[in-house]
């Protein structure tokens, strides 16, 4: 792609993921309602979809308050970094064979560096709002980014393992001959775990926690900032849902050779179906205490995580030296 | 082994709500499909008519005195035919819990919650109900019902002992050994 052609598309990208993520906050709603037997928001337009435009009215008209006892310059910067991090992140996504915005050959580590970057947003804001609810929530979300981010990462090598490549292209290109969701299985399921806890849903939303903090780290956050908050969360759910079409599932490859669609709705409705299974697991699954998520993180997933590589490494090893 | 238990237990509930996908919803689409409210329900209250069609409230104070929240107000009058009743008779919905306190307490049926919840008003000062907004023209629940018809007190045209299953006034200075 020519240089116009490219920022054209990261801006058409950048606009389809803000507004995938809008809709996406009805369309939670509406899902999680059918599987608790009730409707959700059904009221406002066909099938209540203009209720996403009655929220961002009532989110930009609300009083945009900074507490005076907060750290104000931290206190605006943490939700601006969310929101900046996951964008970011969306940059080295194949969205189709050669549809993307940059391949660079270390587009793995971008995408874990990315996320990473966002787990300091929920840290600072917890920290700034100067309040004992975002603070406990701010520290449980540093309790559990050192729990998962390290079996996150490591998850992810037997892709490239298998790959050897940091590429995304290059990985779904490896997929031709099978996905690695069945090959990685073991990867794929820490990877899943570690992705929730990434991007802050339930059942791992510990640092917001309605139940128990109030919001969490969010507690004094209004208007456009906790707008801010909601679209980076919304934004990471989209992110990690391509990341593991991407890494897993073939990515924009067509399954069984159906390949009468365009290989980018293929990657759209892979990446619906997990969006779909994240809500899923909300819809079912209690929260856990984040002494738990951590013993979990350290004592089981991690040790299957070394288990995965150190099997993937002899396998691919070995057909090397076949 | 106890970990494999709870992911299999886990994996069981997220497919029990996976099947809720093809059961109803319980939702109630409230202003157009109105739920059925027994007659019973506790809701906006009245104040009824004894079936003579005369006011069955005799001012006694029992409700305002039974009420939780205090939101009930009343003065009581005397008529000429020798009736109590109530000079003014205000009840303080905002206030109200519905809890019904003040029908069990009433002893002439008078105040009675009616099946009706619909009471929404942009200004609170509306949410008071004077005696003309509660009154109602009827029985209300109880049909035959009438105070005065079994109560000793005397009025206009029932003497003392003329009541329903009254015996008629003991001359105490009769009374011989
Ligand atoms: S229903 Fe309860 S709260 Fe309401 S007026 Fe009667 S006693 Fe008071
Ligand atoms: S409504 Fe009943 S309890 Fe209340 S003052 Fe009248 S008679 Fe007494």
């Amino acid at each position: 792609m020519s240089e116009g052609m490219t920022i054209l598309f990261a801006i058409s990208v950048m606009l389809a993921a803000v507004g995938g993520a809008a809709v996406l906050t009805w369309f939670e709603r509406r899902l999680l309602g059918l599987w608790q037997d009730r409707y959700g928001p059904n009221r406002l337009g066909p099938a209540g979809i203009l209720q996403v435009v009655a929220d961002m009215l009532k989110l930009l008209t609300k009083h945009d308050w900074t507490p005076p006892f907060a750290d104000r310059w931290v206190f605006i910067f943490a939700p601006t970094a969310i929101v900046v991090a996951m964008l970011l992140g969306f940059a080295v996504v194949p969205f189709g064979p050669g549809l993307h915005i940059i391949d660079v050959n270390i587009g793995l580590l971008f995408f874990i560096g990315m996320t990473s970057l966002a787990v300091y947003s929920v840290l600072l804001g917890g920290l700034a709002s100067n309040n004992k609810y975002a603070l406990l929530g701010g520290l449980r979300s540093a309790a559990q980014m050192v729990s998962y981010e390290v079996f996150m990462g490591l998850s992810l090598m037997g892709v490239v393992m298998l790959t050897g490549s940091f590429s995304m292209q290059d990985i779904v290109e490896a997929q031709r001959g099978g996905w690695f969701c069945v090959s990685q299985f073991l990867g794929l399921f820490v990877f899943v775990i570690a992705a929730i806890a990434e991007s802050h849903r339930l059942p791992f939303d510990l640092p917001e926690a309605e139940h128990e903090l109030t919001a969490g780290f969010h507690t004094e956050y209004s208007g456009m900032k906790f707008a801010m908050f909601m679209l980076g969360e919304y934004l990471g759910l989209i992110l990690v849902s391509c990341m593991i079409t991407t890494l897993f599932f073939g990515g924009w490859l067509a399954p069984f050779g159906m390949t009468w669609l365009p290989p980018i709705v293929w990657f759209s409705i892979k990446t619906f179906l997990i969006i779909c299974f994240f809500v899923l697991l909300r819809a079912a699954i209690p929260r856990p205490r984040y002494d738990q998520l951590m013993s979990l993180g350290w004592k089981v997933m991690l040790p299957l995580t070394l288990l995965n590589l150190v099997v993937t490494g002899a396998v691919a090893l070995w057909m090397q030296g076949a | 082994m106890q970990l494999f238990e709870s992911l299999i237990s886990q994996l069981r509930t997220m497919w029990r709500i996976l099947l809720h996908t093809f059961s109803r919803a319980e939702t109630v689409q409230y202003p157009e499909q109105k739920p059925y409210l027994a007659p019973r329900y506790r809701g906006r209250i009245v104040l009824t008519l004894d079936p003579d069609g005369d006011e069955r409230c005799v001012a006694c104070n029992l409700c305002a005195a039974a009420c939780p929240p205090d939101c009930i107000a009343l003065q009581q009058g005397t008529r000429e035919d020798g009736r109590w009743y109530p000079e003014f008779f205000r009840i303080n919905f905002s206030r109200c819990i519905m809890c019904g306190l003040c029908e069990e307490a009433c002893p002439t049926n008078a105040i009675q919650l009616i099946p009706d919840f619909e009471m929404c008003e942009y200004d609170r000062q509306n949410m008071v109900y004077e005696k003309e907004h509660l009154m109602i023209d009827g029985p209300g629940k109880y049909h035959d019902y009438n105070f005065y018809r079994v109560a000793g007190m005397q009025i206009e045209g029932k003497d003392k002992g003329e009541a329903q299953k009254e015996n008629p006034p003991i001359d105490v200075r009769s009374l011989l050994p």
